[in-house]
Protein backbone atom coordinates (compact mmCIF):
# COMPACT_ATOMS: atom_id res chain seq x y z
CA UNK A 1 0.00 0.00 0.00
CA UNK A 2 2.83 2.29 1.13
CA UNK A 3 4.57 1.58 -1.99
CA UNK A 4 2.09 2.09 -3.91
CA UNK A 5 1.27 5.37 -2.76
CA UNK A 6 5.41 6.38 -2.61
CA UNK A 7 5.39 4.98 -6.37
CA UNK A 8 2.52 7.77 -7.24
CA UNK A 9 4.00 10.51 -5.65
CA UNK A 10 7.21 9.88 -7.75
CA UNK A 11 5.97 9.11 -10.95
CA UNK A 12 1.72 8.50 -11.79
CA UNK A 13 1.28 5.45 -13.56
CA UNK A 14 0.01 5.76 -17.05
CA UNK A 15 -2.27 3.81 -19.02
CA UNK A 16 -5.35 1.62 -17.77
CA UNK A 17 -3.63 1.33 -13.72
CA UNK A 18 -3.14 5.30 -14.65
CA UNK A 19 -7.21 5.38 -15.29
CA UNK A 20 -8.05 3.61 -11.86
CA UNK A 21 -6.03 5.82 -9.62
CA UNK A 22 -7.12 8.85 -11.39
CA UNK A 23 -10.60 8.30 -10.51
CA UNK A 24 -10.18 6.03 -7.17
CA UNK A 25 -8.35 9.02 -5.43
CA UNK A 26 -10.51 11.29 -3.72
CA UNK A 27 -9.26 14.18 -5.26
CA UNK A 28 -9.21 15.49 -8.80
CA UNK A 29 -9.80 13.37 -11.71
CA UNK A 30 -8.54 15.35 -14.43
CA UNK A 31 -4.41 16.70 -14.29
CA UNK A 32 -4.79 19.01 -16.49
CA UNK A 33 -5.60 22.69 -16.37
CA UNK A 34 -9.84 23.32 -15.37
CA UNK A 35 -9.90 25.28 -18.66
CA UNK A 36 -8.74 22.64 -20.60
CA UNK A 37 -10.83 20.26 -19.54
CA UNK A 38 -13.72 22.51 -19.60
CA UNK A 39 -12.79 23.24 -23.00
CA UNK A 40 -12.74 19.40 -24.17
CA UNK A 41 -16.05 18.43 -22.44
CA UNK A 42 -17.27 21.75 -24.70
CA UNK A 43 -15.71 20.28 -27.83
CA UNK A 44 -17.09 16.55 -26.96
CA UNK A 45 -20.65 18.38 -27.00
CA UNK A 46 -20.06 19.69 -30.17
CA UNK A 47 -18.98 16.27 -31.81
CA UNK A 48 -22.82 15.53 -31.25
CA UNK A 49 -23.66 18.46 -32.82
CA UNK A 50 -21.81 18.23 -35.87
CA UNK A 51 -22.51 14.46 -35.65
CA UNK A 52 -26.39 15.10 -35.42
CA UNK A 53 -25.86 17.43 -38.75
CA UNK A 54 -23.80 14.74 -40.46
CA UNK A 55 -26.28 11.90 -39.71
CA UNK A 56 -29.46 13.67 -40.48
CA UNK A 57 -27.38 14.34 -43.93
CA UNK A 58 -27.05 10.74 -44.41
CA UNK A 59 -30.21 9.70 -44.20
CA UNK A 60 -32.04 12.30 -46.49
CA UNK A 61 -29.18 11.38 -48.64
CA UNK A 62 -29.80 7.46 -48.22
CA UNK A 63 -33.87 8.12 -48.14
CA UNK A 64 -34.68 10.71 -51.01
CA UNK A 65 -35.43 9.03 -54.03
CA UNK A 66 -34.36 11.51 -56.29
CA UNK A 67 -30.82 12.09 -57.35
CA UNK A 68 -28.27 13.58 -55.32
CA UNK A 69 -26.39 16.55 -57.62
CA UNK A 70 -22.85 15.19 -58.15
CA UNK A 71 -20.63 17.71 -55.51
CA UNK A 72 -17.84 17.20 -57.90
CA UNK A 73 -19.56 19.17 -61.30
CA UNK A 74 -21.57 21.33 -58.24
CA UNK A 75 -18.52 22.61 -56.71
CA UNK A 76 -16.11 23.22 -59.83
CA UNK A 77 -14.40 25.84 -61.10
CA UNK A 78 -12.44 27.60 -63.36
CA UNK A 79 -9.25 29.31 -62.59
CA UNK A 80 -7.86 31.83 -65.20
CA UNK A 81 -10.56 31.11 -68.10
CA UNK A 82 -9.70 27.40 -67.66
CA UNK A 83 -12.12 24.36 -67.97
CA UNK A 84 -14.16 23.97 -64.88
CA UNK A 85 -12.07 22.22 -62.77
CA UNK A 86 -13.53 19.60 -59.99
CA UNK A 87 -13.57 20.93 -56.09
CA UNK A 88 -10.21 22.70 -56.69
CA UNK A 89 -11.81 25.93 -54.45
CA UNK A 90 -12.55 23.48 -51.69
CA UNK A 91 -9.13 22.00 -52.21
CA UNK A 92 -7.74 25.23 -51.23
CA UNK A 93 -9.89 25.49 -48.75
CA UNK A 94 -8.71 22.67 -47.32
CA UNK A 95 -5.37 23.01 -47.42
CA UNK A 96 -5.75 26.30 -45.79
CA UNK A 97 -6.97 25.11 -42.73
CA UNK A 98 -4.82 22.60 -42.64
CA UNK A 99 -2.25 25.57 -43.03
CA UNK A 100 -3.54 27.54 -40.09
CA UNK A 101 -3.49 24.21 -38.22
CA UNK A 102 0.65 23.69 -38.44
CA UNK A 103 0.86 27.53 -37.40
CA UNK A 104 -1.39 27.41 -34.85
CA UNK A 105 0.32 23.75 -33.37
CA UNK A 106 3.55 25.97 -33.80
CA UNK A 107 2.07 29.19 -31.51
CA UNK A 108 1.21 26.54 -28.62
CA UNK A 109 4.80 25.28 -28.63
CA UNK A 110 6.27 28.91 -28.67
CA UNK A 111 3.83 30.08 -26.01
CA UNK A 112 5.26 27.37 -23.82
CA UNK A 113 8.34 28.91 -24.39
CA UNK A 114 7.82 31.64 -23.28
CA UNK A 115 8.56 33.68 -26.41
CA UNK A 116 5.28 36.46 -26.66
CA UNK A 117 6.35 37.39 -30.20
CA UNK A 118 6.15 34.49 -32.06
CA UNK A 119 3.67 32.95 -30.47
CA UNK A 120 0.55 36.29 -31.42
CA UNK A 121 2.77 36.09 -34.72
CA UNK A 122 1.66 32.50 -35.70
CA UNK A 123 -1.52 32.92 -33.65
CA UNK A 124 -2.22 36.07 -36.15
CA UNK A 125 -1.44 33.89 -38.78
CA UNK A 126 -3.28 31.23 -38.21
CA UNK A 127 -6.90 33.94 -37.47
CA UNK A 128 -5.80 35.47 -40.98
CA UNK A 129 -5.65 31.67 -42.87
CA UNK A 130 -8.75 31.38 -40.90
CA UNK A 131 -10.41 34.21 -41.93
CA UNK A 132 -9.61 33.54 -45.79
CA UNK A 133 -11.25 30.36 -45.41
CA UNK A 134 -14.04 32.15 -44.38
CA UNK A 135 -13.59 34.82 -47.29
CA UNK A 136 -14.17 31.44 -49.68
CA UNK A 137 -16.94 29.89 -48.06
CA UNK A 138 -18.88 33.22 -48.80
CA UNK A 139 -17.83 33.51 -51.88
CA UNK A 140 -18.78 29.99 -52.46
CA UNK A 141 -22.32 30.91 -51.00
CA UNK A 142 -22.63 33.67 -53.02
CA UNK A 143 -21.74 31.22 -56.45
CA UNK A 144 -24.38 28.92 -55.74
CA UNK A 145 -26.82 31.10 -54.53
CA UNK A 146 -26.73 32.95 -57.97
CA UNK A 147 -26.74 29.57 -59.47
CA UNK A 148 -30.34 28.77 -57.78
CA UNK A 149 -29.08 26.76 -54.98
CA UNK A 150 -31.98 27.39 -52.31
CA UNK A 151 -32.48 25.22 -48.79
CA UNK A 152 -35.15 23.64 -50.87
CA UNK A 153 -35.10 23.36 -54.30
CA UNK A 154 -31.78 23.87 -56.94
CA UNK A 155 -31.38 23.02 -59.93
CA UNK A 156 -30.05 19.71 -60.82
CA UNK A 157 -31.54 17.06 -58.42
CA UNK A 158 -32.57 16.27 -54.54
CA UNK A 159 -33.58 19.22 -52.79
CA UNK A 160 -32.11 18.39 -49.97
CA UNK A 161 -28.91 19.36 -51.47
CA UNK A 162 -29.15 22.62 -50.56
CA UNK A 163 -30.71 22.56 -46.93
CA UNK A 164 -27.59 19.99 -46.00
CA UNK A 165 -24.96 22.77 -47.66
CA UNK A 166 -26.14 25.59 -46.01
CA UNK A 167 -26.64 23.85 -42.64
CA UNK A 168 -23.61 22.00 -42.55
CA UNK A 169 -20.98 24.79 -44.01
CA UNK A 170 -23.00 27.37 -42.57
CA UNK A 171 -22.57 25.89 -39.10
CA UNK A 172 -19.09 24.97 -39.38
CA UNK A 173 -18.04 28.59 -41.29
CA UNK A 174 -19.97 30.47 -37.86
CA UNK A 175 -17.66 28.00 -35.83
CA UNK A 176 -14.20 29.32 -37.68
CA UNK A 177 -15.50 33.09 -37.41
CA UNK A 178 -15.64 32.29 -33.80
CA UNK A 179 -12.83 30.79 -33.27
CA UNK A 180 -10.85 33.97 -35.59
CA UNK A 181 -12.20 36.34 -33.26
CA UNK A 182 -10.67 34.08 -30.10
CA UNK A 183 -7.39 33.66 -31.63
CA UNK A 184 -7.40 37.49 -32.03
CA UNK A 185 -8.05 38.19 -28.62
CA UNK A 186 -5.51 36.07 -26.96
CA UNK A 187 -3.34 36.75 -29.56
CA UNK A 188 -3.55 40.13 -28.58
CA UNK A 189 -3.47 39.36 -24.65
CA UNK A 190 -0.59 37.06 -25.31
CA UNK A 191 1.08 40.28 -26.97
CA UNK A 192 0.33 42.55 -24.25
CA UNK A 193 1.80 39.99 -21.55
CA UNK A 194 -1.54 39.23 -19.87
CA UNK A 195 -0.67 35.74 -19.52
CA UNK A 196 3.19 35.93 -17.95
CA UNK A 197 2.01 35.15 -14.61
CA UNK A 198 -1.17 32.44 -15.36
CA UNK A 199 1.25 30.69 -17.89
CA UNK A 200 0.42 29.73 -21.70
CA UNK A 201 -2.21 27.54 -21.16
CA UNK A 202 -4.52 29.44 -22.54
CA UNK A 203 -2.51 29.15 -26.40
CA UNK A 204 -3.23 25.14 -26.10
CA UNK A 205 -6.74 25.91 -24.88
CA UNK A 206 -6.87 28.26 -27.96
CA UNK A 207 -5.38 25.68 -30.32
CA UNK A 208 -7.70 22.61 -28.87
CA UNK A 209 -10.48 24.59 -30.60
CA UNK A 210 -8.85 25.35 -33.78
CA UNK A 211 -7.83 22.22 -34.08
CA UNK A 212 -11.48 20.83 -33.68
CA UNK A 213 -12.71 23.05 -36.35
CA UNK A 214 -9.79 21.48 -38.54
CA UNK A 215 -11.23 18.03 -37.59
CA UNK A 216 -14.83 18.88 -38.26
CA UNK A 217 -13.83 19.80 -41.74
CA UNK A 218 -12.26 16.92 -42.57
CA UNK A 219 -15.51 14.71 -41.91
CA UNK A 220 -17.38 17.18 -43.95
CA UNK A 221 -15.06 17.63 -47.14
CA UNK A 222 -15.07 13.78 -47.31
CA UNK A 223 -18.84 13.16 -46.82
CA UNK A 224 -20.28 16.01 -48.19
CA UNK A 225 -17.78 17.28 -50.88
CA UNK A 226 -16.13 13.60 -51.85
CA UNK A 227 -18.70 11.02 -51.18
CA UNK B 1 5.93 14.41 -17.80
CA UNK B 2 3.74 16.42 -15.50
CA UNK B 3 0.74 17.47 -16.84
CA UNK B 4 1.21 20.87 -15.17
CA UNK B 5 3.79 21.75 -17.73
CA UNK B 6 1.93 21.63 -20.02
CA UNK B 7 2.07 19.67 -23.43
CA UNK B 8 5.13 20.70 -25.13
CA UNK B 9 6.87 18.26 -28.30
CA UNK B 10 9.73 19.19 -30.39
CA UNK B 11 8.65 21.26 -33.00
CA UNK B 12 9.97 18.50 -35.67
CA UNK B 13 6.84 16.46 -34.68
CA UNK B 14 4.57 19.04 -35.46
CA UNK B 15 6.66 19.72 -39.10
CA UNK B 16 6.09 16.14 -40.12
CA UNK B 17 2.54 15.65 -39.11
CA UNK B 18 1.65 19.04 -41.05
CA UNK B 19 3.58 17.59 -44.26
CA UNK B 20 1.62 14.25 -43.77
CA UNK B 21 -1.74 15.92 -43.44
CA UNK B 22 -0.74 18.32 -46.56
CA UNK B 23 -0.16 15.40 -48.36
CA UNK B 24 -3.32 13.06 -47.24
CA UNK B 25 -5.34 15.58 -48.10
CA UNK B 26 -3.43 15.80 -51.93
CA UNK B 27 -4.58 11.99 -52.00
CA UNK B 28 -8.26 12.35 -50.70
CA UNK B 29 -8.45 14.98 -53.42
CA UNK B 30 -7.36 13.08 -55.95
CA UNK B 31 -9.81 10.31 -55.20
CA UNK B 32 -12.17 12.74 -56.76
CA UNK B 33 -10.19 14.36 -59.30
CA UNK B 34 -8.80 10.97 -60.96
CA UNK B 35 -12.69 9.51 -60.58
CA UNK B 36 -12.58 6.58 -58.85
CA UNK B 37 -15.79 5.12 -58.33
CA UNK B 38 -17.89 3.08 -56.22
CA UNK B 39 -16.42 0.60 -53.12
CA UNK B 40 -12.81 1.71 -54.23
CA UNK B 41 -13.70 5.57 -54.05
CA UNK B 42 -15.67 5.39 -50.73
CA UNK B 43 -12.77 3.06 -48.75
CA UNK B 44 -9.84 5.45 -50.08
CA UNK B 45 -12.19 8.55 -48.92
CA UNK B 46 -12.58 7.04 -45.57
CA UNK B 47 -8.87 5.75 -45.08
CA UNK B 48 -7.69 9.18 -45.71
CA UNK B 49 -10.31 10.51 -43.21
CA UNK B 50 -9.52 8.72 -40.64
CA UNK B 51 -6.10 9.12 -41.21
CA UNK B 52 -6.52 12.84 -41.05
CA UNK B 53 -8.68 12.80 -38.18
CA UNK B 54 -6.24 10.16 -36.25
CA UNK B 55 -3.10 12.62 -36.37
CA UNK B 56 -5.06 15.67 -36.10
CA UNK B 57 -6.33 14.46 -32.79
CA UNK B 58 -3.34 12.27 -31.80
CA UNK B 59 -0.66 14.90 -32.71
CA UNK B 60 -1.66 18.00 -32.70
CA UNK B 61 -4.54 18.10 -29.79
CA UNK B 62 -2.47 16.22 -27.81
CA UNK B 63 -4.29 13.13 -26.95
CA UNK B 64 -2.09 10.18 -27.23
CA UNK B 65 0.40 12.58 -24.56
CA UNK B 66 -2.58 12.49 -21.86
CA UNK B 67 -3.67 10.46 -19.15
CA UNK B 68 -6.38 7.76 -20.42
CA UNK B 69 -8.63 9.14 -17.79
CA UNK B 70 -9.19 12.14 -20.05
CA UNK B 71 -8.66 10.51 -23.11
CA UNK B 72 -11.51 7.66 -22.43
CA UNK B 73 -13.51 11.39 -21.21
CA UNK B 74 -12.90 12.45 -25.16
CA UNK B 75 -12.96 9.41 -27.17
CA UNK B 76 -15.61 7.57 -25.04
CA UNK B 77 -19.18 9.23 -25.53
CA UNK B 78 -19.11 9.27 -29.42
CA UNK B 79 -18.60 5.74 -29.55
CA UNK B 80 -22.46 6.00 -28.83
CA UNK B 81 -22.39 7.99 -32.43
CA UNK B 82 -21.60 4.60 -33.81
CA UNK B 83 -25.21 3.27 -32.98
CA UNK B 84 -26.71 5.79 -34.43
CA UNK B 85 -25.16 5.64 -37.38
CA UNK B 86 -26.19 2.55 -37.74
CA UNK B 87 -29.55 2.72 -36.69
CA UNK B 88 -29.89 5.37 -39.18
CA UNK B 89 -28.74 3.68 -42.04
CA UNK B 90 -31.01 0.64 -41.62
CA UNK B 91 -33.91 3.08 -40.71
CA UNK B 92 -33.00 5.03 -44.22
CA UNK B 93 -32.61 2.07 -46.48
CA UNK B 94 -36.05 0.41 -45.59
CA UNK B 95 -37.29 4.43 -46.27
CA UNK B 96 -35.65 4.50 -49.63
CA UNK B 97 -37.01 0.89 -50.37
CA UNK B 98 -40.40 1.67 -49.35
CA UNK B 99 -40.35 5.08 -51.59
CA UNK B 100 -39.34 2.69 -54.50
CA UNK B 101 -41.78 -0.15 -54.21
CA UNK B 102 -44.76 1.45 -52.96
CA UNK B 103 -44.29 5.10 -54.42
CA UNK B 104 -42.47 4.53 -57.78
CA UNK B 105 -39.32 6.23 -57.42
CA UNK B 106 -36.93 5.98 -60.08
CA UNK B 107 -34.07 3.91 -57.56
CA UNK B 108 -31.76 5.26 -61.02
CA UNK B 109 -32.44 8.66 -61.69
CA UNK B 110 -29.30 10.30 -62.47
CA UNK B 111 -28.93 14.16 -61.62
CA UNK B 112 -29.48 17.24 -63.74
CA UNK B 113 -25.92 18.13 -65.75
CA UNK B 114 -24.83 20.92 -63.87
CA UNK B 115 -24.14 24.17 -65.79
CA UNK B 116 -21.44 26.95 -64.48
CA UNK B 117 -22.72 30.48 -64.97
CA UNK B 118 -19.87 32.28 -66.68
CA UNK B 119 -19.02 36.12 -65.67
CA UNK B 120 -20.03 36.79 -69.59
CA UNK B 121 -23.18 34.86 -69.78
CA UNK B 122 -24.33 36.50 -67.00
CA UNK B 123 -24.21 39.61 -68.71
CA UNK B 124 -27.53 38.67 -71.01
Amino acid sequence: MSETVASNLAAPRTGLPGLVDDWSVDKQTYHVPWGKAMMWIFLVSDTFIFSCFLVGYMTVRMTTAEPWPLPTDVFALSLFGSDPIPLILIAIMTFILITSSGTMALAVNYGYRRDKRMTAILMIATAVLGASFVGMQAFEWTKLISEGVRPWENPWGAPQFGSVFFMVTGFHGLHVTGGVIYLSIVAWKVSKGHYDKKGYEIVEITGLYWHFVDLVWVFIFAFFYLW
Amino acid sequence: MSAEAGQQHPLGIYLKIWILLFVLSTLSYLVDYIGFQGYLRWTLILVFMFLKAGFILAIFMHVMWERMALVLTILGPPVALLFLIGFMAVEGDYTFGARVDYFGADPNAEPLPVTHIGAHEEEH
